[in-house]
């Protein structure tokens, strides 16, 4: 086991880890961060996603060494200062964009990475950006909605309602 | 997953070096190799990070076209190539995912040559050169059959050189459940003639399609193919699609990337 240092939500931490462990395994055993979900580890359902350095990625699909030193950034770390729900997750609070709630962690952390790059998307831009997020519930409709209303956009009906 | 040692060097020397040692397995963004290691079907005593290297990272024009560094992912090449070589560009965009595309690498993907995997389509097309630590490998050299190049062992491909065409599209056809390519073709037009290469389709892995070659370097459009047939006895047959069903999508879809082209 060796000490691994990385930046997360804005804090320095560190935890012990062996070469095999992933940053999901990291984040929730290593740092008892467990908003960051394990739905499948395979790589498929986006539950796991996190930010590394700004990119949306599947910490599930990362070993924790090989993004020692990085910025990391989780679910717990999409509130508002004050405690209070960010735009987004209060969109999604709003637009029932959850419904079991599992996979809303990654859900979230995706939609965060599209807003950055893409302030207003399409709903077609929103959908094939969640492509690797996977929703057993299958509550996406309400999910697209959120994300269009998180960033400023009235929200239409959307197809197939 | 087995536990292993893990480096992560930061230049190419150092990384040769860590690849020497009896077990040493090469990872780059792991978005397949990670899974791979879960299922034990790989099992490296020594894993070496390949993402910290400075120059294996990167986008720019050079000698004989697009210099792409080996470690550079899906996501900086959709970004980054967009205007020096659409096609390329537009086929990493739409690879995996958008996590997916954050980690995995053109190297990654051309070392392993999945034979579903959409790069080595590109690599073919292009009439790349595959540049790793000792020499430079000619595309139509590289691919060896499914999973299997040229590569020696220890060998790591440092960067990829693609002349960029005239006109190029890939278009694939996606496996609805894994949306790995069940079949992809990339066209390219250069002014010496057209080359076209297929992913997901044949048993023996990425190919170039000469019939479609000749017939589109005298004639760029979907109506020169018209006479064409595949042979299907080389295709993959599974549960996705038979081998007559790929041998009819590699024909469709080379149709389709040639009016896509510009």
């Amino acid at each position: 086991m060796t000490k691994v240092s990385m930046t997360v939500n804005g804090k320095a931490v560190s935890a012990e880890a062996e070469g095999r462990t992933l940053l999901s395994a990291y984040l929730r055993e290593g740092l008892g961060l467990t908003g960051t979900h394990i739905g499948c580890d395979t790589s498929q359902c986006g539950a796991c996603v996190v930010h590394v350095d700004g990119k949306a990625v599947k910490s599930c699909s990362v070993f924790a060494m090989d993004v020692a030193g990085s910025e990391v950034r989780t679910i717990e770390g999409m509130a508002n200062a004050d405690g209070s729900l960010s735009v987004l997750q209060q969109a999604f609070q709003d637009n029932h964009g959850l419904q079991c709630g599992f996979c809303t962690p990654g859900m979230v952390m995706a939609s965060a990475a599209l807003l950055a790059d893409n302030p207003k998307p399409t709903e077609a831009e929103v959908r094939h950006h969640l492509e690797g997020n996977i929703c057993r519930c299958t509550g996406y409709h309400n999910i697209v909605k959120a994300v269009l209303a998180a960033s400023g956009q009235d929200v239409p009906a959307v197809a197939a309602e | 997953m087995h536990n292993f040692e893990f480096v992560k060097p930061s230049n190419i020397a150092d990384a040769v070096q860590a690849m020497a040692s009896e077990g040493a397995q090469a990872l780059s963004g792991g978005q397949t190799l990670l899974p791979t290691m879960k299922q034990r079907l790989a099992q490296p005593e020594t894993l070496v990070s390949l993402t910290a290297i400075p120059e294996m990272q990167g986008v720019c024009m050079g000698e004989g076209g697009l210099h792409i560094g080996a470690a550079t992912t899906h996501a900086t090449v959709a970004q980054e190539a967009a205007s020096l070589y659409p096609g390329l560009a537009a086929l990493a965009g739409g690879i995996g995912d958008p996590m997916v595309r954050n980690r995995g690498t053109v190297g990654g993907s051309v070392a392993n040559n999945d034979p579903a995997a959409c790069y080595p389509s590109a690599v073919l097309a292009s009439g790349a050169t595959v540049v790793t630590n000792t020499r430079k490998i000619a595309a139509d050299d590289y691919f060896q059959g499914m999973f299997t190049t040229a590569l020696e062992e220890g060998e790591i491909i440092t960067s990829v050189i693609f002349p960029v065409p005239a006109k190029s599209a890939y278009v694939k056809f996606n496996q609805p459940a894994s949306r790995f390519a069940l079949t992809g073709v990339f066209v390219a037009q250069f002014d010496t003639g057209v080359r076209v290469a297929v992913t997901g389709a044949s048993n023996n892995g990425v190919f170039r399609w000469a019939e479609a070659e000749a017939a589109l370097s005298k004639d760029f459009s979907a109506a020169a193919l018209a006479g064409l047939s595949v042979d299907a006895s080389e295709m993959i047959n599974d549960l996705h699609g038979t081998a007559a069903y790929r041998a009819n999508l590699v024909k469709v879809l080379t149709g389709r990337a040639v009016t896509a082209a510009r």
